[in-house]
């Protein structure tokens, strides 16, 4: 305008320097694909050389035999079948009462001293190194309830170990319903469960089942808790109840890996593979679940 | 839902009806109101007042006798904290049964919380503490042996977003009918309710498509159709038109007009002229620096807008603050 000081809005007092602005813009594109590119590329690097040593190993034979001394002979069989029950087990255990524990955290608890505690240390749960829930398992299901070094202690150690991960991620998917929903079902006249029958749960619904998921995925990929617990390393038969011994994916790689021979470090190649495989879809069917299932308020 | 009254009006309850009002009671204007949107100028009084099976056969007029009026809802010194800050102080004020409230103040004067009072939505916030009672025909909302589901369920309430159930327009009229154990038939229930909230027409033919896909003024009269649908005796609207185009807005206002015939409807609007076109009683509220939430003025909605009696009304509607 026409009365403010020549100064003010005048040409000379801005320094555009639009090169170095520029530059800079530039430089930060260029490390940030660098960083992708180092991260990437290792891990493309890895999977390579895992399929490479691991492919020509992954047959028939492999699916369906138990671990031998000879690795010509030696199989993924008692692993498989025992990830995919102490799986079934821990997801039994750990789906209900996680979820359960999110809708109470988040529909009904009142925001009090009492209930923060609980959230925050939640949160810290999630956080402890998975060898201390192996310990806690030792202690608790083999020892005082007398599982033994069973499925069912594996499992209930495994959903302990799970459980923060999901009550986390069903409160997040509980938490992005709209409060408008749940206002418009009370004042229908609706009580507070119809409400989360009907709207929350319905509509937090694939984000619970992505949480879930993804810590099944979790627990297929954990090592150290069984190792602790006494989970088998040579296991020659398929669980056929679940007080039965057992392995695991994860526990037979690491057994493969500490043989001198390069026969079993290529079926350890081959069982990563499959680990891989298994958990790549089980990721997959999750972000698929997301996109479909997602409600758009 | 009908004339039958079921609580005893106070008559000329002089907390809200000044001297200067009580001569004011003009005749009704009998004509039904249709469409216009303007203040209908008085009439002359060459008919007898008005009695109350005459007001109830067309509410819709606008000019009422506030001793002749039969309340609903009676707000007595109503005081409100969240936490401890204090959003209402010491309001009183009674809603005629039949007729439309509009509540008027600027941002932060408490009118929405006074609104939500009526239904309890304010027992969903923590640390909320109330003084005083919200009578609903009598009785206080907020009394031991009083249900808030129940008073949900007589008091409907339409929100200021548009906020349909992300299903169908059939569960989205059904499903307050449901939760409360309807026992009737729901296509007549549903048929019922969208002709009643004007929006049969558009969707008679696509029940099954969901809510989500209608414009936002189609969604907000599905959200007037779902809270009718439970048989409310009184409509809450925190702003039912301020997310509507001017076309919307007005349909909504129509709506309310029609509906008023059959429920009381307290509407809580920002838009004055809404207030002075859709309303018969206005309540203006206020917050200021030391007092938050007090009620300034109440009385027939022309009066009001015509003859403010308190100066702080004239300056808010003339758009002198606010």
């Amino acid at each position: 305008m026409a009365t403010h000081s020549a100064a003010y809005g005048a040409a000379g007092a801005y320094r555009a320097n639009r090169t170095a602005r520029r530059t800079k813009g530039v430089l930060f594109a260029g490390v940030g694909l660098l960083s992708v590119l180092f991260g990437l590329g290792t891990l493309l690097a890895l999977v390579i050389d895992v399929l490479r040593d691991g492919l020509p190993w992954l047959n028939w034979q492999f699916f369906n035999s138990f671990d031998s001394r000879f690795a010509n002979s030696a199989g993924i069989k008692a692993a498989l079948y025992g990830t995919v029950y102490m799986l079934f087990f821990t997801i039994l255990f750990s789906l209900p009462l996680g979820v359960l524990s999110a809708i109470y955290l988040e529909e009904y608890a009142s925001d009090n001293h009492l209930t923060r505690f609980i959230q925050v240390n939640i949160a810290n749960l999630a956080g402890v190194p998975s060898i201390i829930y192996g310990l806690l398992g030792l202690q608790v299901f083999v020892r005082w309830a007398g599982l033994g070094r069973s499925v069912l202690a594996g499992s209930l150690t495994m959903a302990l170990l799970v459980l923060p991960i999901i009550i986390v991620a069903s409160r997040e998917a509980i938490r992005a319903v709209p409060p408008s929903m749940r206002e418009a079902s009370l004042a229908l006249g609706a009580t507070r469960w119809q409400t989360v029958r009907s709207h929350v749960v319905p509509y937090a619904f694939s984000g619970i089942l992505t949480g879930n998921i993804l810590a099944a995925s979790r627990a297929i990929g954990e090592t150290a808790p069984l190792i602790t617990l006494g989970a088998l390393t040579y296991v020659p038969f398929v669980p056929n109840s679940p007080m039965d011994r057992f392995t695991v994916l994860p526990i037979q790689i690491f057994n493969w890996t500490t043989r001198p021979q390069q026969d079993f470090h290529d079926l350890a190649a081959a069982g990563i593979i499959l680990l891989l495989g298994v958990l790549l879809t089980m990721n997959s069917v999750a972000i698929y679940l997301r996109q479909r299932l997602h409600k758009r308020f | 839902m009908n004339p039958i009254r079921t609580a005893q009006s106070k008559v000329g309850d002089d907390r809200t009806t000044g001297p200067e009002l009580a001569d004011q009671s003009l005749p009704a204007d009998t004509s039904v109101r249709e469409n216009d949107s303007a203040l209908h100028p008085p009439v002359a009084p060459d008919s007898q007042p008005a009695d109350l099976d005459r007001l109830a056969e067309a509410p819709g007029t606008r000019y009422h006798s506030m001793q002749e009026e039969d309340f609903v809802v009676a707000i007595e010194n109503l005081s409100l904290w969240y936490g401890a800050k204090q959003a209402l102080t010491d309001v009183s004020l009674q809603f005629p049964r039949n007729r439309i409230t509009a509540l008027i103040g600027p941002s932060g004067c408490g009118k929405s919380t006074l609104l939500r009072t009526i239904n309890r939505m304010n027992d969903l916030i923590s640390g909320v503490k109330v003084e005083g009672a919200v009578r609903l025909n009598g009785t206080d909302v907020n009394g031991k042996n009083v249900d808030a589901v129940e008073v949900r369920r007589r008091v409907g309430m339409v929100f200021q977003k548009p906020n349909p159930f992300p299903r169908s327009i059939r569960d989205n009229v059904l499903y307050g009918a449901k939760v409360n154990g309807y026992r009737g038939d729901y296509n007549t229930l549903i048929e019922q309710s969208l002709r009643q909230a004007a929006l049969w027409d558009e969707v008679k033919d696509d029940l099954k498509k969901s809510g989500l896909t209608l414009s936002g003024g189609q969604q907000q009269r599905l959200c007037i159709a779902r809270a009718i649908a439970v048989a409310p005796e009184v409509l809450l609207m925190d702003e039912p038109a301020s997310a509507l185009d001017p076309i919307s807005t007005l349909k909504i206002e129509d709506l309310m007009r029609d509906l008023v015939k059959r429920y009381t409807i307290i509407v809580v609007t920002h838009n004055l002229q809404q207030a002075a076109r859709v309303s018969d009683y206005t309540g203006f509220m206020l917050s200021n620096e030391t007092t938050k939430g007090i009620l300034v003025e109440f009385g027939p909605t022309n009066a009001m807008f015509t003859n403010p009696r308190d100066q702080r009304t004239e300056d808010y509607i003339t758009g002198r603050f606010g």
